[in-house]
C-alpha cells in the first residue's frame, strides 16, 4: 500500500498521542498510589518516599484473596454453562435449521439491545423469592440468561457458515444428530468457542450492576462489584483508593498482557457479529 | 419485534441458507430430528426465558402499579408513565442520556474515523500493532475502574487541572465532576476515553478490508485526504460505523457504572441518567412502579435510537 513519508509521520504521531491519552491515567493513579496513605497529593508528582507498602495494605483491606476466589467462582459458574447452552442452541438454529429458527434468532437478538436496567428490578424480587439473594447464584443464574442472546448469536454465525458437505457426509455415514454435534461440529468450533469464553469471562468479571443490587457482601461479588464497594469505603483516602484500584485491576492486566492478540480480536469480532 | 424490522445485529453478513443445505434439512426433519433440534435449543431458551424475558414482562407489569416492594401494590394505570415524562426529576435523566450520546457516541465515532484514517496505513507495522493493542486497554478493565481513575484525574488537585495550569489555563481549573456546568461533559470525557480506542481499532480493521486499488485510483485522480475519506473510506466502512454507533449508543443511554462511581448522578441532578434514577427509585426510595416505568421507557428509547442506525448502515451495504 502506498504511504508517503508525511503520511507515515502524521500516522505515527497520532498513534503516539492516542497511546499517551490511554496510558497517562494509569500512570497518574500509579504515582498517586505511592504517596503516604491518607495524604492528598497532586495528580502527577513523584513522592519523596514511595510507599510501596500501600499496595500490600490495599491487598489486605480489599481482601484481595477472597475477591479473586469469589470472582473466579462466579466466572466458573457462568462461562462453561453459557458456552454449552449457546453452542447447542447455535447449532440447532444455524445448522439444523429447525422450524422457526428465524423467529428464535430474532427473539435472542432482541436481547442484545436490552439494557440490564430493564430487568434488574424484578431480578431482585425473583432472587429474593427463590432464596438466592445475597448468594453468588443471584449473579450467576441471571448472567447465564443475559449471555444467551450474544452466545447464541455468536455460535449461530459460526455454524451457519460451516460447509454443508461436512454435515451431509456424516449423515450418510449414519451419524445421529447428537454424534454430528459432539463428534464432528464441536471439535470444528474450537476457535469461536475459545473467543466466546474470553469475552464472557471479561464481561462476568467486570459486571457491576447485578453485583451491586443482588449481593450485599463485597467478598461474594464480582471484581467490579467489589471495587465499587472499596471506593465507597476509601473514597477519602486517595492514595489507598488508587493502590486498591491497581491491585484489583492487576489480574485483568496480567490476562491482557498474556492474551492481548486474542482479546483484541475476540472483542472486535464480538462487536461486529453481535 | 416484527420479522421485517432490522435486527440490531448482523443478520445480513452471514449468508442465507443455500439450496442444497435446505434440502438436507428438510429430509432430515422427517426422521425425528425436528424434536432433537428443539431439545438443543430448549436449555438456552429456558435460561433466557426465566432470567431475561420473564423479568422484562414483570418490569412492564410493575410499571402499572404503585408498589413499595413489600405490601400489596395498587393498580395505577399509566400514571407512572405520565410522571416519567412530566416530572423534571425523571425526564431530566432522559434528556441527560441524550446529551451523553454526544460524548459517548458522536465524538468517539467521529474522532475514531479521523484517527483510523490517519493510522490505517501504518497499523500493520510493529509499532502500529502494539499501539492498537494499547489503545484497546480501557475496553478490558471494568467501567467502575475507569470511573474511579477519572474521578481522581478530574478532581481539583488532579492531573487535568495540572496540565491546564502548565499551559497557562489555570484560570478555568476546577473540580470538573463537582461543577454543575461541567459535570456532564466531564462524565462524557470518561466515556470518550473508554470508547475512543475501541472505535478507532474497529474502524481501522474495516478500512483494512477496503480494496487498495480504490485508494490508488483516488490518488491518480489527485484526491487529497478529505476527498479520499469521503469517496473511498467512509462508504467502505459504513458497516463498521454502524456497529460503533450501535455499541456506543447503548453504552450512553444505559450508562450506569461510570456515573455511579464518578458522580452518583450529582451535583444536584446534573449527571443523573436513567440507570442511576432507576437504581435510586427502585432500591433506595422503594418506588418500584415508578422505577419500572422509567426502565420500560429506557428499553424503548434504546430501540428507538438503534433501529434507525441499523436501517441506515445496513441497507445496500456491500
Amino acid at each position: 500500500m502506498i504511504a508517503t513519508r508525511s503520511e507515515r509521520y502524521v500516522g505515527h504521531l497520532f498513534l503516539l498521542a492516542l497511546m499517551i491519552f490511554t496510558v497517562l491515567p494509569f500512570v497518574s493513579i500509579f504515582v498517586t498510589a505511592l504517596h503516604p496513605s491518607g495524604s492528598l497529593p497532586s495528580g502527577f508528582e513523584w513522592p519523596a518516599e514511595p510507599q510501596w507498602g500501600n499496595f500490600l495494605e490495599a491487598f489486605r483491606v480489599a481482601e484481595m484473596g477472597q475477591l479473586v476466589v469469589s470472582s473466579s467462582l462466579i466466572v466458573l459458574g457462568v462461562v462453561p454453562v453459557s458456552i454449552a447452552l449457546s453452542t447447542m442452541a447455535g447449532f440447532a438454529i444455524g445448522l439444523l435449521r429447525i422450524p422457526g429458527a428465524r423467529w428464535l434468532l430474532l427473539l435472542f437478538v432482541f436481547g442484545l439491545t436490552l439494557p440490564f436496567e430493564g430487568i434488574v428490578i424484578p431480578l431482585y424480587y425473583l432472587a429474593r423469592e427463590i432464596g438466592i439473594l445475597n448468594t453468588r447464584f443471584a449473579i450467576v443464574l441471571p448472567l447465564i440468561g443475559l449471555f444467551m442472546p450474544f452466545g447464541v448469536f455468536w455460535m449461530r454465525a459460526h455454524f451457519a457458515n460451516m460447509p454443508v458437505e461436512i454435515t451431509e457426509s456424516a449423515r450418510v455415514d449414519g451419524a445421529s444428530t447428537w454424534d454430528l454435534f459432539q463428534r464432528i461440529h464441536i471439535p470444528l468450533a474450537r476457535a469461536p468457542i475459545a473467543s466466546l469464553a474470553i469475552l464472557l469471562s471479561i464481561w462476568t468479571w467486570n459486571q457491576f450492576l447485578l453485583a451491586l443490587v443482588l449481593v450485599e457482601d463485597p467478598t461474594q461479588r464480582t471484581m467490579a462489584g467489589a471495587l465499587g464497594a472499596f471506593q465507597g469505603h476509601y473514597a477519602t483516602d486517595i492514595p489507598l483508593l488508587c493502590a486498591g484500584t491497581i491491585v484489583i485491576l492487576l489480574p485483568t492486566f496480567l490476562i491482557f498482557v498474556v492474551l492481548q492478540r486474542q482479546l483484541v480480536t475476540a472483542l472486535l469480532q464480538g462487536s461486529v457479529k453481535g | 419485534m416484527k420479522p421485517d424490522s432490522s435486527p440490531p445485529t448482523d443478520l445480513a453478513s452471514s449468508d442465507r441458507p443455500t439450496l442444497p443445505r435446505r434440502r438436507v434439512g428438510r429430509r432430515r426433519r422427517l426422521d425425528g430430528s425436528r424434536l432433537a433440534g428443539w431439545l438443543f435449543v430448549a436449555p438456552a431458551l429456558l435460561m433466557y426465558g426465566l432470567f431475561v424475558l420473564q423479568p422484562l414482562f414483570l418490569t412492564i407489569q410493575y410499571s402499572f402499579y404503585d408498589w413499595d416492594g413489600v405490601g400489596p401494590g395498587e393498580w395505577v394505570g399509566f400514571a407512572n408513565y405520565a410522571r416519567v415524562f412530566t416530572d423534571p426529576d425523571l425526564i431530566g435523566p432522559i434528556v441527560n442520556s441524550f446529551r451523553l450520546l454526544i460524548f459517548f457516541s458522536v465524538i468517539p465515532v467521529t474522532l475514531g474515523v479521523v484517527a483510523a484514517s490517519l493510522i490505517h496505513r501504518i497499523a500493520s507495522s510493529r509499532f502500529g500493532s502494539t499501539a492498537t493493542t494499547v489503545i484497546f486497554l480501557p475496553q478490558v478493565i471494568p467501567l467502575v475502574a475507569s470511573g474511579i481513575i477519572w474521578g481522581w484525574l478530574l478532581a481539583r488537585p488532579g492531573i487535568v487541572n495540572q496540565v491546564l495550569e502548565a499551559i497557562g489555563l489555570g484560570g478555568i481549573a476546577r473540580a470538573w465532576l463537582g461543577d454543575f456546568g461541567t459535570a456532564l461533559p466531564a462524565v462524557g470525557m470518561i466515556g470518550i476515553w473508554v470508547l475512543l480506542g475501541f472505535c478507532t481499532v474497529l474502524l481501522q480493521t474495516g478500512m483494512a478490508k477496503i480494496n487498495p486499488e480504490l485508494y490508488e485510483a483516488a490518488r491518480l485522480d489527485g484526491a487529497g485526504w478529505w476527498a479520499e475519506l469521503r469517496a473511498v473510506t467512509l462508504p467502505g466502512i459504513k458497516y463498521e460505523i454502524g456497529v460503533c454507533l450501535t455499541v456506543t449508543a447503548i453504552a450512553a443511554l444505559a450508562a450506569f457504572d461510570i456515573v455511579y462511581v464518578s458522580t452518583g448522578g450529582g451535583p444536584g441532578r446534573a449527571t443523573s441518567v436513567p440507570g442511576i434514577k432507576i437504581y435510586i427509585e427502585a432500591f433506595l426510595q422503594r418506588r418500584v412502579g415508578l422505577a419500572s416505568a422509567l426502565a420500560v421507557a429506557l428499553v424503548l428509547l434504546v430501540l428507538v435510537v438503534i433501529l434507525p442506525v441499523q436501517r441506515l448502515t445496513r441497507e445496500d451495504s456491500t
